[in-house]
């Protein structure tokens, strides 16, 4: 079974201590030894039961391909935007009151009396166009480079389905600061949805639950932006993560591949 | 390619199976498989299609009608609008409320069929390209709208601009001396009324099919 080896710290010479000659201490364990390997153990007592440490290993220590820069982190940047839209997002919630009658002002008090209030609420305001632009940025990434051809078509597919997914939070939270903003822009969202011919009416009806902008439309835009959308977009972003772990990354295209000596030399 | 598996018999006894027994046909193994797989297609069903009727639940439900008390019949003029603020959704605050624009029905303009229903004519204020609310403008005689330059002109036909069909109206009826704005309704272009539909949905020609009736709001 692999074992997850840490690294020693680079302590000078004579800071180390001696080793142990045979026989010394008659096989007692001292304290601090046991403490030193205390980070050891533990992860190690964990890999034991799980065999974590393969896959954690397959996931952390990969093979990258010559070339590789700076664009290829706008990937890691988007998933970092979600990650801060995720954990402002839920503290907002524990503020947030999706009532047609309580949810502005329950937004008055986040941005002008709790504490940091105005800076959280903030970070999940900004950090969402930062997060569409980002989104963007690693599309053009994956398109100019032409890492969405074979086998890498699927994740591309998945991507596009995330794009999607953060359009629709983008939407769906731009109704809940309830002021008169949100209402007017959800209310010329929803009916440029009821436009699709036959569906559309439906899909009008059923985003607004009902003919009308309603007591319920605010709970369920609020439902769909903080359960039904963040659950789908994680489940996806598991799947283009194992994607990207299971094929790599391409190099870039001005990177030529360099044929093997031994085959030139042979040609030649 | 010949099909393999023709050559097997369906009946287990002839497949030598231990236990198998005459006539048999699906062998339990994957009876069992089977089962297991309608037991797991029950249980998901059974939390599943009702959170999924829960959520499309509205689309089939009628929205009651509502009638608003706008004042008395000598309250509005032939020649001009009133605005008057009814309640469409009570007990959401602002948000239930929209404004309508009444006048007294003149028939030297109004040239649809006299009825109980328009002896005032109602006009709702959302815009037919996608819902913005218009306005009155005394001045020119027309509705504008702010967002996209829709423009309609005194009886709510379409004069300009992106909406696709006149704006809509609300019934309206008299009773005991009141004047009451009643549930809304929309028009194609010869002021035929129509079931409502939602902003920038055509209702000439095949519009009307293209975008049907939903069961939430008929007229």
């Amino acid at each position: 079974m692999p074992k997850l080896k840490l690294p020693a710290p680079p302590l000078p010479g004579k800071l180390n201590p001696a080793p142990r000659r045979p026989g010394e201490g008659n096989g007692k364990v001292d304290p601090l030894d046991v403490a030193k390997e205390a980070g050891t153990s533990a992860v190690g007592w964990v890999d034991e039961r799980t065999s974590l440490s393969g896959p954690a290993r397959w996931v952390m220590f990969r093979k990258v391909p010559k070339g590789t820069n700076w664009f290829y982190t706008l990937g890691s940047a988007t998933l970092f935007a979600f990650l801060n839209q995720a954990v402002t997002g839920v503290f907002l919630s524990m503020y947030y009151d999706p009532s047609p009658t309580r949810a502005y002002e329950s937004i008055r008090y986040v941005t002008n009396e709790a504490f940091l209030g105005e800076f959280v609420r903030g970070m999940h305001k900004w950090g969402s166009s930062v997060m569409v632009i980002l989104v963007f940025l690693h599309m053009a990434r994956t398109f100019f480079f032409g890492a969405y051809k074979y086998p890498r078509e699927l994740n591309w597919i998945i991507g596009v389905a995330l794009l999607i997914l953060t359009m629709a939070m983008s939407f769906t939270g731009y109704l809940l600061p309830f002021d008169q903003r949100s209402y007017w822009a959800t209310i010329v969202g929803v009916n440029i949805n009821g436009t699709g011919p036959l569906v559309g009416p439906y899909l009008s009806d059923f985003l607004r639950a009902g003919p009308d902008f309603g007591a319920t439309t605010l709970s369920r835009f609020y439902a769909i932006h903080m359960l039904l959308i963040p659950g789908a977009i994680i489940t996806l972003i598991g799947a283009h993560l194992y994607l990207v772990t299971k094929l790599g990354t391409t190099a870039p295209p001005w990177l030529k591949a360099e044929p093997d000596e031994r085959l030139a030399e042979e040609q030649a | 390619m010949a099909d393999r598996r023709q050559t097997k018999s369906k009946y287990t006894t002839d497949r030598q199976i231990p236990g198998a027994f005459e006539g048999e046909s699906v062998t339990r193994r994957r009876f069992m498989t089977g089962s297991v797989h309608v037991a797991g297609a029950v249980a998901a069903s059974a939390f599943a299609l009702p959170a999924l009727g829960f959520a499309v639940g509205p689309l089939f439900e009628k929205k009651p009608e509502q009638w608003n008390d706008v004042g008395t019949p000598a309250d509005f003029p032939d020649n001009t609008y009133i605005p008057r603020v009814i309640t469409t959704t009570p007990g959401i605050g602002e948000a239930g409320k929209t404004t309508v624009y009444v006048r007294k029905r003149n028939p030297a303009i109004d040239k649809e069929k006299a009825d109980q229903f328009n002896q005032f004519v109602a006009i709702s204020t959302r815009c037919m390209h996608l819902g913005c609310p218009v306005r009155f403008v005394e001045a020119a005689g027309r509705f504008i709208c702010p967002c996209h330059g829709g423009v309609y002109d005194f009886r709510g036909m379409v004069d300009g601009g992106p909406p696709v069909r006149p704006l809509d109206r609300f019934y309206t009826r008299i009773t005991n001396g009141r004047l009451l704005v009643g549930p809304r309704f929309s028009v194609n272009r010869e002021l035929h009324r129509f079931s409502p539909r939602d902003p920038g949905e055509p209702l000439d020609g095949i519009g009307q099919f293209l975008y049907p009736s939903r069961p939430s709001i008929r007229k």
